[in-house]
């Protein structure tokens, strides 16, 4: 096996582990660090399938987990005060069901991804970059400015949503729930990568009209890649809003999107593994650095500016000793 | 609704595009002439302000501490791009992205370090406080008339520089073929550390200015910086005269949305509906603006088209 074969073996169990032996060693708070690590990692999952495969740099995937989020916060919120959500005619009740929020979260977030994308793709280059951020924006100032669900405050959730057979509440429970998302994303991402579609997104990306001239049309591509990433990540939002048992506006914000970036970039763009390094590295970064001086996002700064600067393909490249994958 | 209330608003509008476009104009110019997305921009701005407020607190004059803000933003940036930004300029925008967002981490937490969480304040001085009678009998702020003023000047003042000095000369000839200046005998390095300077002591300015209006505080850039980059975005990247066009829509749209949509609104449903649907939708309408914008011209208003 590859170096870079070795890391995709190795890296989900290796966080899968921590959490079991942070469990046993009854340690619940490394437990909810990992379930942390776990849903940004699948949120940056998301984001590598536009950013990795599609060539596709996206600064507005706050947009779509902020959707998951308020997917949860208002399906919960509706079912714990008992008031069905009107939308003209139709009352639905809330719900507090996973499975149902989660299903909610994805259609939410593709939804909305097909006319971002749509409008976006019409640009290229750094406008792609900024017409994404705006979109990111317009859904940021409009959650803080629309008050039915908290506005600027945000949304509490009092009891995290249930799961069939499981307790939710049981930090273990909840991350293995995540978890193995988290492996469902990696697997779908595996296999995009290895199908038509995905040789046909990696081709777009290096050469679209070589791809054009091929007969397809690279932008029906991206826009499929933009989708499925929205969904991917989308689902990563209603998780991190029950992880919280809180939405609110900042996971619409503009750091957020960053923040999202930084995973895949730390990790390694177009790896499959590099956002789940690089997610799983930044919470524990967070955790450490935090816990020395408040002011700590000054030396993640330094660490992250160290990785582009010197250490160009991320983690994965340090790890596997190649630039790119 | 009174024409007093329009024309007030028109002119915060104005206002608040100039200030706008003493930031965006430093980020066209870094875009157009080495390809850079800086996203710390932001950070200079509030460097400006944090300085302004240090130097108004020090020496009492209001000038001082506008020269200060200028010269050490400017010193700021031409430090900042000789250690970090050069490295960028051959990287894909990724990395640019990633580099100057670890610059505004950097820069923010370090500027909590040292000056502390509380918000700072600048006076306005003796001088420029009041309000002016306007034609018509409305009453405006002097400051805010003076920082239109300040802004056209500055704008003129930019202008002449890009059009009529040597130095403007070598800006637009690196815009447009940067082997062929520097195999002409340009120092390259030296002009990008120039014109990265120019910027952030524009941005410095801005942070300034506007500090005095509002409070300083760590994360004030941000904020900015977003509406600096729709700006540019807006009137295509590279062009100093679509940043002011720019500018000035964006500035307009902003302050005439938040009471006109309302308003508009409240014609159609019942007065509550229409004060949050409008207040919500105004906060929305200079993205929505862009993204308008950008699809209908995908390069912006002034932006190159692609071949």
């Amino acid at each position: 096996m590859t170096a870079e074969r070795w890391l995709n073996a190795l890296v989900l169990p290796a966080l899968g582990l921590v959490a079991l032996a942070a469990h046993l060693g009854d340690a619940p708070f490394t437990v909810t660090l990992a379930t942390r690590a776990a849903i940004f990692a699948l949120a940056a999952v998301g984001l590598n399938v536009a950013l990795g495969m599609g060539g596709l740099v996206s600064l507005g995937h706050a947009a779509f987990f902020g959707l998951g989020g308020y997917a949860m916060g208002i399906l919960a919120w509706h079912a714990q005060t008992y008031q069905p959500l009107q939308i003209g005619p139709l009352a639905i009740a809330g719900t507090t069901s996973m499975p149902v929020v989660w299903l909610v979260a994805i259609a939410a977030s593709a939804l909305a991804a097909v006319p971002i994308g749509l409008l976006a793709l019409r640009t290229a280059g750094v406008y792609f970059i900024m017409i994404t951020l705006a979109f990111g924006q317009m859904f940021y100032f409009f959650a803080i400015s629309w008050p039915a669900y908290g506005g600027e405050d945000g949304l509490s959730i009092y009891v995290r949503n249930g799961f069939p057979g499981l307790n939710t509440l049981v930090p273990i429970q909840f991350f293995g729930l995540v978890f193995g998302l988290l492996c469902g994303a990696c697997a779908l991402a595996a296999f995009l990568r290895r199908s038509p579609f995905g040789l046909a997104l990696n081709a777009a990306r290096q050469s679209p009209e070589r791809v054009r001239a091929a007969g397809i049309e690279p932008d029906r591509l991206r826009l499929a890649a933009f989708v499925v990433s929205a969904a991917i990540t989308g689902l990563a939002g209603a998780l991190f809003a029950d992880l919280n048992r809180f939405v609110s506006p900042a996971m619409f914000s503009w750091q957020l999107s960053g923040e999202i970036m930084v995973f895949v970039i730390l990790g390694g763009v177009g790896r499959l593994m590099g956002p789940v390094l690089g997610a799983a590295l930044f919470v524990a970064m967070e955790h450490v650095l935090g816990g020395i001086s408040p002011y700590w996002h000054v030396f993640l700064g330094l660490v992250l500016l160290a990785v582009v600067l010197f250490a160009r393909g991320g983690i994965a490249a340090l790890l596997t000793g190649r630039a790119h994958g | 609704m009174s024409a007093a209330l329009i024309a007030e608003q028109i002119l915060n509008g104005l206002q608040s595009g100039m200030m706008l476009f003493l930031m965006a104009a430093g980020l066209t110019l870094v875009f157009g002439v080495m390809g850079l997305i800086n996203l710390a921009h932001g950070s200079l701005y509030m460097v400006g302000a944090f300085l302004a407020a240090s130097a108004a607190a020090a020496t009492g004059s209001f000038l001082v501490a506008l020269a200060a803000a200028m010269a050490g933003a400017a010193l700021a940036g031409a430090v900042v791009e000789r250690v970090v930004i050069r490295r960028l300029y051959d990287r894909d925008h990724l990395d640019q992205v990633l580099a100057t967002f670890a610059l505004i981490l950097i820069f923010s937490e370090g500027t909590r370090w040292v000056f502390g969480s509380f918000p700072l304040y600048l006076d306005v001085p003796d001088w420029l406080s009041g309000p002016v009678e306007l034609p018509g009998g409305i009453l405006y702020p002097r400051y805010r008339l003076a920082l239109i003023g300040a802004g056209l000047a500055a704008a003129a003042g930019l202008g002449l520089l890009v059009t009529r000095t040597r130095l403007g000369m070598r800006i637009r000839a690196g815009k447009d073929d940067r082997e062929m200046i520097a195999a002409l005998g340009v120092d390259i390095g030296r002009l990008y550390t120039l014109v990265f300077a120019l910027g952030a002591g524009l941005a410095g300015l801005a942070g300034a200015l506007v500090g005095t209006i509002r409070s300083v505080q760590v994360g004030m850039g941000e904020p900015v910086l977003i509406l600096a980059f729709v700006t540019i975005v807006i009137g295509g990247i590279g062009s100093i005269r679509g940043a002011l066009v720019g500018a000035l829509l964006v500035g307009l749209t902003d302050t005439l949305g938040g009471i006109l949509l309302p308003r508009a609104l409240a014609l159609v449903t019942d007065p509550a509906t229409a004060r949050t649907t409008g207040a919500a939708l105004a906060s929305m309408a200079i993205y929505a603006l862009m993204a308008g914008i950008l699809v209908w011209r995908p390069t912006g208003l002034y932006g190159a088209r692609p071949a």
